[in-house]
């Protein structure tokens, strides 16, 4: 891939253009189109998660939607109730999604395939409860997570026109890009080589001197981090956290995204987010075609997305590409 | 007290075996963690529902939605699991893509049900009473239903347990999932076999969904959490073992019980992750599973 030569410094000023370009072009659409944009930005993170623990770390999460949760959950709380800036809040929600992840990623590293799915699974269907039965997280209610305006500077600056929803389009679209920079630099590092080499034969990854535990414990942590980052920024898009913000299907939902991405394939988590998030909004297009009772509305989105899963897994399991432009170095 | 929450754990604990047996035996024969358990369940549980405002009786719907959930765990096998095989998935997408495409497969399912049926919370009932037995003045929260269910579920597991161990069929089905080379080489049917297995996973989940159903609603989701029992018990009882599906389910039902007795209803499933990641620790592969030297 042509990304890959570039040095991080090229990455850093080819994504700083394109942010640029993004959030001026922001001024000239409608809102529900920014709205969508910064939910793009957002999948973005999450399955950038999932594309580094999967794709480059051999491991697998169902649980990942819990982590989201506890990012989001961190974020409303410190925004809230400790009122923390806006910026430290994300951080503070990342952070914490962090720390759980590192506890679970120790454990995580023993165990392998299924096991891993399993207690993952467990996890994801497990840890939403927790959040009734405290009552500094809200209970059934949720924790509001009502970030405002932008800054007025910022709505000077930009004019009358600059709502909550551009502010939200900003601040998700800058944190992804530079998240996206700060991930391709990591797993261009040592850190990404020992990833792929632990994933691809961890025996002889460990006789290469590689420690091979390690780096999975720290693959999950980092993973976590994306993914916890991700549901910060999902909840404040949301403006609310609510135990069931945060189902067993969002845990699939950006799994279908990285698989769609090509799970090895860091870019094409670009592709999967924009897929994530036209799915509904094209199924429902064809649903009103389709004349549109209760029973389709509410089933097609699924059974596109399932059929679409199904094809990708069966017959392009590099992903939705158009065609295979890496020479395979990265990717075996 | 006590022994109401015994009674209770052990008629919930009966159901998350039978589903954590049909993991259990998809998995020793493919190799691969069936997510469209849950959604074959709740076909063939709405086809018995079908059935049974067809002919106004429970017992006959019974047979056949079980009958239906072995022919489609077949058809599973045949027309979807064979194609992923062949297709010979590689690169990073192999570690995940059994999990992605049956998690596809559930999906797909249970969007065609919504389609046909809706969403809505349909009544699957049977003629025995969902009220507990009462002894003198006290009521125990244990029914008839429930006490069909453990035994409907210890003949599954029985008929199970003796094909296993007792009949050529069980002996090929072992040979199969344990060296499939091997097996074909001694002149068995390893296809024919793998999708007699997965014909018994779908008859365990269809009895599952069926005897479970009356006791409260029927919906495209409606065995989703049973599934996550299922294969929380799966896990605890090692993936390979069929005694111990049986025993970790029993374990994750009594325990679960307990906690929705003392505790709280709320944390059951955290509890049942504790539960898991506890014996996960000390066993890595389970509580039965086989233990797997260095370079495997």
């Amino acid at each position: 891939m042509l990304k890959r030569k570039l040095s991080p410094l090229a990455r850093a000023l080819l994504l700083l253009i394109v942010g640029a370009v993004l959030l001026v072009l922001s001024g000239y659409v409608d809102e529900l189109r920014t709205y969508q944009g910064a939910q793009v930005a957002v999948y973005l993170v999450a399955i950038a998660s999932i594309i580094l623990l999967t794709g480059y770390s051999g491991q697998i999460s169902l649980g990942h939607g819990a982590i989201m949760a506890i990012g989001g959950y961190g974020a409303a709380l410190s925004y809230g109730l400790w009122h923390f800036p806006l910026l430290l809040a994300l951080i503070f929600g990342a952070f914490a999604g962090t720390l759980a992840g590192f506890v679970l990623g120790v454990a995580a590293a023993r165990l392998s395939g299924p096991y891993l799915a399993g207690s993952t699974l467990a996890l994801a269907v497990g840890l939403p409860s927790v959040a009734d039965q405290f009552k500094v997280l809200g209970g059934e209610q949720g924790l509001s997570f009502d970030i405002g305006d932008a800054p007025n500077w910022l709505r000077n600056f930009e004019g009358e026109g600059f709502t909550q929803y551009k502010w939200f389009f900003w601040i998700a679209i800058i944190i992804a890009l530079f998240t996206l920079w700060a991930i391709t630099n990591l797993l261009q590092s040592s850190y990404g080589r020992n990833w792929r080499a632990s994933r691809n034969n961890a025996v002889a990854a460990s006789l290469a001197g590689i420690n091979v535990a390690r780096g999975k414990i720290f693959a999950f942590t980092v993973s976590s981090a994306l993914a916890s980052l991700a549901g910060a920024l999902f909840a404040m898009l949301l403006g609310i956290v609510t135990p069931t913000a945060f189902p067993l299907t969002l845990s699939f939902t950006i799994m279908t995204g990285a698989v769609l991405a090509g799970v090895g394939n860091l870019a094409g988590s670009i592709v999967g987010a924009v897929v994530l998030v036209a799915i509904p909004e094209l199924s429902g297009a064809l649903a009103t075609h389709l004349g549109s009772s209760e029973k389709i509305t509410s089933n097609l989105p699924g059974l596109v997305t399932s059929a679409l899963l199904i094809i990708v897994v069966l017959f392009m399991p590099q992903g939705l590409r158009i065609r295979n432009v890496r020479s395979g170095k990265t990717t075996q | 007290m006590f022994i109401d929450t015994l009674l209770i754990g052990l008629s919930s604990g009966a159901i998350y075996s039978l589903m954590a047996l049909a993991l259990v035996l998809v998995w020793r024969s493919t190799r691969v963690i069936n997510f469209a358990q849950s959604g074959q369940a709740v076909l063939s549980t709405y086809i018995g529902y079908e059935i049974s405002l067809a002919t106004h009786n429970y017992w006959i719907s019974l047979p056949l939605a079980i009958a239906v959930g072995a022919l489609i765990g077949s058809l599973v096998d045949l027309l979807f699991m064979r194609l992923l095989a062949k297709r010979g998935t590689t690169g990073p997408i192999a570690e995940i893509a059994p999990v992605i495409a049956t998690l596809g497969l559930l999906g797909l399912i249970q969007s065609v049900i919504g389609l046909i049926w809706g969403n809505a919370f349909l009544q699957y009932s049977s003629p025995l009473s969902a009220k507990g037995f009462t002894f003198g003045t006290h009521t125990i929260p244990f029914s008839p239903q429930n006490f069909f269910i453990v035994i409907s579920a210890s003949v599954v597991l029985g008929i199970f347990g003796f094909v296993f161990r007792f009949t050529n069929l069980g002996l090929a089905l072992r040979a199969a999932s344990f060296q499939p080379e091997i097996a074909q080489l001694s002149g068995i049917r390893v296809n024919l076999v793998r999708n007699i297995g997965w014909a018994f996973a779908g008859a365990a989940g269809a009895v599952a969904g069926a005897v479970i159903t009356p006791t409260s609603t029927l919906s495209p989701h409606s065995l989703d959490l049973l599934f996550v029992s299922g294969f929380i018990a799966a896990v605890i009882g090692g993936l390979d073992s069929l005694i111990g599906a049986v025993v970790g389910g029993l374990v994750l039902g009594v325990g679960f019980a307990f906690i929705l007795q003392y505790i709280s209803s709320a944390l059951t499933f955290l509890v049942g992750f504790i539960i898991l990641m506890f014996v996960l620790l000390v066993r890595p592969r389970g509580i039965f599973g086989e233990r797997v030297n260095r370079n495997a």
